[in-house]
């Protein structure tokens, strides 16, 4: 079975590009060039130098001593955390700017949650001397103030975003009507594999990188270049796409998407939308998505500003369907006690984000020698508030 | 049985054409808009099926599509308030709503309700031609319905006249590139995109809509096409005078 996106732009059931005829010429432009643009020589190299010497690749691929003691598996974690930007949203920011200089676009926007992928296009816009508008709902600008400054340090504009629920998803909105509204100089950088089709394909693409080194480094590591399970959290998914991509269709590997149940899959404040989406259209794409029986998309909940997109990237949706895929959610609570354990027992302290992965160890039992890898896709200093208030630090 | 919007395009000419969200202002004014319109001489009725996140739309219908939801709008309350209508209207009725609404109600059953009312045709501007052609042109044709479909001045030829012949009813010629909002007047770039387009004798008639405000914008746009579409400067219209000035709103235009 192929998991990956066909010909029409589909995985599956899920996919496509339902977007109003405004934007039809800049998507479909997007479509007949992307492919090609990425896969020549000067676009190449251009972007894996930039991979190397500035966001730092390869990322290690660390064995995790203590936890596979205690957990009973061979556990590592790829690195991602150790990027330029502190999380893995930077591997796609830097192809999409190549990609947006040779579609001959000179302005960028994007929209950010937590601020994560706002900082990471607004270092490639200050890299590649470009306009960089950014649109981040109001009441996530307030939350994440040091975001927004780092942003504007980097020369971007910050368009506090007030329609509908002022957060991501109108942030999203919003960046598509800016789109719209600027159709001829302007590149849309969307930060997860989410949007009308080329966008979950382009972002996978970008992100694949992660799975790419992994390969290598665990030929080196196990004598092997698979592992047994692989685990990522998911808002969007361009984390655990870029884990995903090059065992998608390996079927020796067990794959396991970790979403944020918040304060409960039945609590009414939940990101869990494998648990509580229904298929219907977000921002262009055919997907689940978290929304009334009449249509309505609802606003998801959860203690980390990156997993709440009520809705997930269509190859995600296809796993779930497809059952490729393991999908577990976890509670607010169990992510922030990972929070801490795995700063105590590794030494890093990882994003809200990435520590709901981990805790589908106090869940899964593995085998003595299974290999475990881990998507330790950002790093938490953005979230040293949130660890403190919670945790009273 | 004949398509009233076919009707309309053959027998008029500036054809005023109305948009409004339903359930907003006040969640049951549907059917006293519908008639008001009507009785005041507007020739065509867009009904707004609200969405929460209308991507198309500028801050105008935004708002008054969440106001509308707030109000308790849904696609069942719609369709409940349009039973029977045509006992007293008889322009063309038309539903524009995003797709996912309509996924949600099921396609199918959205059809045979607009036909059981006498709804005229869709505008689902998220809904792509290829894919409505691929998937849901037989169920609309079933059930008389026509869906109009949009171009800007970034279609290109090519995709014009594919649009042209996917259309039946009228193409909805988006006036700039932008979302749906009041201006006062056009430029000149928008002018000869106009011109473009009229000289391209399309088999279906044209009618140009977003950013029709007045009388000035609504002729010069009835130069180039088939009449124009009003919707946020109705909107706000509305919002202001209400539901009974609505004729002094239509008196503006004419």
């Amino acid at each position: 079975m192929n998991y990956n996106v066909d010909k029409k732009g589909y995985y599956g059931d899920f996919g496509g590009a339902f977007i109003p005829e405004m934007l039809y010429s800049n998507i479909d432009k997007l479509k007949e060039s992307y492919l090609k643009i990425t896969n020549e020589s000067d676009f190449k190299k251009e972007f894996n130098d930039l991979l190397k010497s500035y966001v730092g690749r390869p990322t290690p691929l660390y064995f995790a001593k203590r936890l596979s003691r205690k957990y009973n598996a061979k556990i590592y974690l790829k690195r991602e955390d150790l990027c330029h930007t502190g999380a893995h949203k930077i591997n796609n920011t830097i192809g999409q700017i190549l990609l947006a200089k040779r579609l001959g676009k000179n302005r960028i926007i994007a929209e950010t949650g937590a601020g994560q992928h706002g900082v990471a296009t607004a270092t490639v816009c200050a890299l590649m001397d470009t306009e960089c508008v950014v649109y981040m709902g109001e009441l996530d600008v307030k939350r994440q103030a040091p975001n927004v400054a780092r942003m504007k340090m980097l020369g971007a504009e910050v368009r506090p975003v007030v329609s509908g629920s002022k957060t991501l998803k109108d942030a999203t909105n919003e960046a598509i009507r800016d789109w719209i509204n600027n159709p001829i100089n302007t590149h849309y950088i969307i930060g997860s594999v989410v949007g009308p089709h080329p966008y979950p394909d382009m972002v996978a693409r970008f992100q694949s990188v992660i799975s790419e080194e992994i390969k290598i480094q665990l030929q080196e590591l196990e004598g092997r270049d698979y592992p047994d399970h692989l685990i990522a959290c998911v808002g969007g998914g361009s984390n655990a796409a870029g884990l995903y991509y090059h065992y998608l269709d390996d079927d020796r590997v067990n794959i396991i998407a970790v979403e944020a149940a918040g304060k409960g899959i039945d609590s009414g404040k939940s990101a869990a939308t494998s648990a509580l989406g229904k298929e219907g259209i977000i921002h262009g794409s055919k997907t689940l998505l978290m929304q009334t029986e009449d249509g309505q998309i609802t606003e998801p909940y959860s203690i980390s500003a990156g997993l709440d997109y009520p809705g997930i990237g269509p190859m995600h949706a296809n796993l779930f369907r497809t059952k490729r895929a393991e999908f577990i959610s976890i509670p607010d609570q169990e992510a922030m006690n990972w929070g801490l354990n795995l700063s105590k027992m590794e030494g890093i302290i990882p994003a809200i984000e990435t520590a709901h992965a981990f805790a589908v160890l106090d869940i899964k039992k593995f085998n003595l020698n299974d290999v475990v890898v881990f998507n330790c896709s950002g790093r938490g200093d953005k979230d040293l508030d949130t660890f403190i208030n919670y945790f009273q630090l | 049985m004949k398509n009233r919007i076919d009707e309309v395009f053959k027998n008029k000419k500036k054809i005023l054409s109305i948009y409004f969200s339903a359930g907003h202002p006040n969640l049951e004014d549907t059917t006293s808009i519908l008639k008001k319109l009507q009785s005041s001489g507007a020739d065509m009725i867009e009904i707004g099926l609200p969405f929460s996140d209308p991507l198309a739309d500028g801050p105008v219908i935004q708002k008054s599509s969440s106001k509308a939801l707030r109000n308790g709008m849904t696609t069942e309350k719609l369709f409940n308030q349009l039973e029977g209508v045509r006992k007293e209207i008889n322009i063309p009725l038309i539903i524009m709503g995003y797709f996912n609404p309509i996924m949600q109600y099921g396609v199918e059953k959205f059809c045979e309700k607009c036909k059981l009312i006498g709804i005229d045709g869709l505008i689902i501007p998220d809904l792509p031609v290829s894919v409505y052609k691929d998937d849901y042109k037989e169920l609309f044709d079933k059930h008389g319905l026509y869906n109009m479909f949009l171009i800007t001045p970034q279609t290109s030829v090519e995709r014009i006249n594919y649009i042209d012949k996917a259309s039946k009813g009228f193409i909805y010629m988006v006036s700039s590139s932008g979302v749906t909002g009041v201006k006062s007047n056009f430029n000149e770039v928008q002018t000869k995109y106009f011109k473009r387009i009229k000289s391209m004798n399309l088999n279906t008639p044209t009618i140009i809509g977003f950013g029709i405000s007045n009388q000035q914008t609504f002729n010069s746009a009835s130069e180039y096409s088939s009449g124009a579409i009003i919707g946020s400067a109705f909107i706000n219209f509305l919002e202001t005078k209400g539901v009974v000035k609505i004729n002094e709103f239509i008196k503006s235009i004419r």
